[in-house]
């Protein structure tokens, strides 16, 4: 089962490498991983995607985490409401045959174009990743020259808040 | 004028990142540094040149971490240790995985070459953030010198506190030989807003334990080295006699409970005797105490204490129910988890028929070996038991011989036993028996090695020559890397591959030429007058046991096999 969990880090030198070590070191296995500032000085927010096969795998997760000096908090936010959202960019090839087609599956995802060239554009998408997916499903049979994606990023919505840390029956 | 500026001067005088490594370490109370020198920690050499601070330096940087390792495991210390940057830092590497695993406090400088040139493959580079990041609690890299005094004063607090472990400092050397123009720096303030270990348990927790406590027929206590490092073994011999609770103990944990004590049913694994692993498959409730479940332990894990209740006391969560599942999860300080549970005064269990039964196992199935006309290391082990009184610190390398010596040596009191547990380090023991020695001047210290790992480390005899260390070198001389060649007996057909060391020097003669006194020992009437005559010397002396090559460890537990399925436990 996937999980998103977030991760609030100090930002020193090598915190980014402690955590993605201790992914590979443990053997979990992530989907994908994005990071970026926050709105607190000198703290980063990563959010991190994960396959485990049970819960205890994401206790484990979290409590190695945790454990982490320069960790400040950790959540597995996949049972909350959350927002959750990734951006890809797609460059397609385009034909004057086919150029009203592609056009027609942006309009739906509400993707936007963001650069036209001769003979290839690329396309702009943000949302949850199954739509993401659905969309490069859709996309692929006209061949994708690029594609880049930065990975989820999430967040609780409303005024529940991250640090309401899943809590395990010792905590 | 001139008086106001004498004063600035006076308050801004300079002093150098070095200067400012050297106070913090005086700062701490260190009281022996093991170091190896090299251009990148050149500042700091010269700084250590004018420092009280007793400095060792070993003959390769594995033997002076391992000698930290064997120091903070008799001291409670934290163990420190300087390499320089590249080779000397990646010659640490071993032991700093070792102290990991263990658990073991050390703070550990590595030289670095100077800031600007970092990444640009300058000579002696080495990354070393990037390649100690998975085997350290925590790692710095000194990026200015005003933050020395703080990340080392953080180092010391981290490696020591908490669950203990390594914490690498990595140090350019420009900031080493560069000056703070500033005053004077006050105490720094430590800025660790993540790290708050939880060293006071939860008390409904704590209360859920004692009740199990009260309605368990069949309770263990299963001790590990998280009672050492909370110096909590008074306390447990309190609960355990209050309770009337069997106590077995993992590799790690010997002598955090009394030997001979009525209620130590002995080491439990792999090696363990039959009575501690029937206990951990027959109880009804087991009570995990600083242990992690580790794999040389437990066995195959479905055959772990299949009808227990698990309770687990760790300082460490994510230890708790890591590999056993864990029904009562205790977050905290063993000492403190005692305390909390000596005062709840829970009715004791009903566990009579339980004792009665743990106590004819251990009546019939002792640990046993057969004698014939060649010295038997189980027969060494108990002559140096004897002729010490059980009150020696034994420190092991990695083999047969420790086992041996975790099965034979039965310790009275905590903090005697040094061995590389969690990563089985071969070229462990002699360094390691350096620093126990130096942790405790007035102790017997025997180094129980193989002649395989011994040989790993050779080279530190010149360290026991230099300070007159008084160590017992026993050798346990089979002629072979006996493990492997137990388990190639046992599992590959008796194919001997690269196990039996077709060359071996005189060790004697080695010993000699280091100035340390030497002797072959044949028989069990040769080790006896020998020992009579040696182990109370105030000198070092090296003994090379000549012991039946054939013998094997037993009981075992083969490998993938429950922790019911000894072979060997009986003659
Ligand atoms: C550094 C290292 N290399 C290899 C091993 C694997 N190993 C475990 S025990 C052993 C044999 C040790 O032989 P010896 O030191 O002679 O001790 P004995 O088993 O004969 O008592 C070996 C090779 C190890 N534990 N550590």
């Amino acid at each position: 089962m996937k999980r998103i969990i977030t991760i609030t880090v100090l930002n020193r030198p090598g915190v980014l490498n402690r955590i993605t070590n201790l992914f590979t070191k443990r053997n979990y296995n992530i989907e994908s991983i994005s990071v970026g500032l926050t709105e607190l000085e000198g703290v980063s927010r990563m959010t991190c995607v994960v396959h485990v096969e049970n819960d205890g795998m994401v206790e484990q997760i979290t409590k190695q985490l945790n454990k982490q000096i320069d960790v400040l908090k950790v959540a597995d936010i996949s049972d909350q409401a959350i927002v959750a959202r990734e951006l890809a960019l797609v460059k397609v090839p385009v034909l004057p045959q086919n150029r009203a087609e592609i056009y027609s599956l942006i309009e739906p995802f509400r993707a936007s174009v963001i650069d036209v060239s001769k003979d290839s554009i690329i396309i702009q998408l943000t949302g949850e990743t199954e739509k993401i997916e659905a969309f490069i499903e859709l996309i692929k049979p006209y061949g994708i020259r690029e594609l880049a994606r930065t990975g989820t990023t999430a967040f609780p919505r409303g005024n529940q808040r991250t640090s309401q840390q899943k809590t395990y029956s010792f905590v | 004028m001139e008086a106001a500026l004498k004063e600035t001067k006076a308050v801004t005088k300079e002093i150098s990142g070095a200067d400012l490594l050297v106070r913090a370490l005086e700062k701490e109370n260190v009281e022996v540094i093991f170091g190896y020198p090299g251009g990148a920690v050149l500042p700091i050499y010269d700084k250590l040149y004018d420092s009280k601070i007793l400095h060792v330096l070993p003959r390769h940087e594995q033997g002076g971490i391992h000698a930290a390792e064997g120091y903070a495991r008799i001291s409670g210390k934290p163990g420190v240790v300087i390499a320089t940057s590249g080779p000397g830092a990646t010659n640490i590497i071993t032991g700093i995985a070792d102290a990991m695993m263990d658990s073991l406090p050390l703070v550990i400088f590595t030289g670095q070459v100077a800031t600007g040139v970092i990444g640009t493959d300058a000579f002696q580079e080495a990354d070393i953030l990037g390649i100690t990041t998975p085997i350290t609690k925590y790692n710095y890299q000194v990026r200015e010198i005003k933050d020395i005094p703080r990340i080392i004063k953080e180092a010391f607090y981290i490696a020591t506190s908490g669950r203990p472990g390594p914490v690498v400092i990595d140090f350019p050397k420009d900031l080493a030989a560069g000056f703070l123009q500033e005053p004077e720096l006050a105490d720094p303030e430590m800025r660790l807003p993540g790290y708050q270990p939880t060293t006071e348990p939860n008390y409904l927790q704590v209360r859920k334990l004692s009740e199990a406590v009260s309605k368990a027929k069949k309770p263990v206590i299963l001790a590990g080295a998280g009672i050492l490092h909370a110096k909590a073994s008074a306390l447990l011999k309190e609960y355990a006699e209050k309770q009337n609770i069997p106590v077995v103990h993992t590799l790690l944990g010997l002598g955090g409970f009394p030997a001979g004590h009525e209620l130590f049913l002995g080491m439990a694994g792999m090696h363990g005797c039959y009575t501690a692993n029937m206990a951990l498959y027959h109880c009804d409730l087991l009570i995990n105490i600083g242990a992690r479940f580790d794999d040389r332990l437990t066995g195959n894990l479905q055959h772990f204490a299949p009808k227990a209740t698990v309770a687990h006391i760790d300082i460490d969560p994510a230890e708790i129910g890591k590999n056993v599942a864990t029904q009562i999860p205790v977050v905290g300080d063993a000492r403190e988890a005692l305390k909390q549970l000596q005062k709840l005064d829970g009715k004791p269990p009903q566990q009579q028929e339980w004792l009665e039964t743990l106590g004819a196992w251990k009546n019939d199935y002792p640990f046993y070996y057969e004698e014939n006309d060649v010295l038997k290391p189980q027969k060494v082990m108990e002559l140096l038991y004897e002729k010490t009184a059980g009150e020696a610190i034994v420190v092991t390398d990695v083999g047969q011989h420790q086992m041996w010596a975790a099965q034979y040596y039965p310790f009275k009191t905590a903090d005697r036993w040094v061995t590389s547990g969690g990563l089985g380090t071969m070229g462990f023991g002699l360094p390691a028996s350096i620093g126990a020695q130096l942790a405790d001047p007035e102790a017997t210290v025997i180094a129980v090695l193989g002649d395989g790992g011994f040989q790993m480390s050779t080279q530190e005899l010149a360290v026991i020559a230099e300070f007159q260390l008084p160590i017992k070198i026993a050798i346990f001389n089979n002629k072979a890397l006996g493990m492997v060649r137990q388990w190639q007996e046992f599992f590959y057909q008796e194919r001997y591959s690269h196990s039996k060391n077709p060359v071996q020097p005189s060790f004697v003669k080695l010993a000699d030429a280091y100035g340390i006194k030497g002797y072959e020992i044949h028989s069990e009437a040769e080790a006896h007058t020998i020992l009579n005559e040696v182990l109370h010397d105030n000198e070092p002396v090296l003994l090379d046991f000549r012991i039946d090559g054939a013998e094997n460890v037993y009981p075992m537990i083969a490998p993938g096999k429950g922790i019911h399925e000894m072979v060997g436990v009986r003659k």
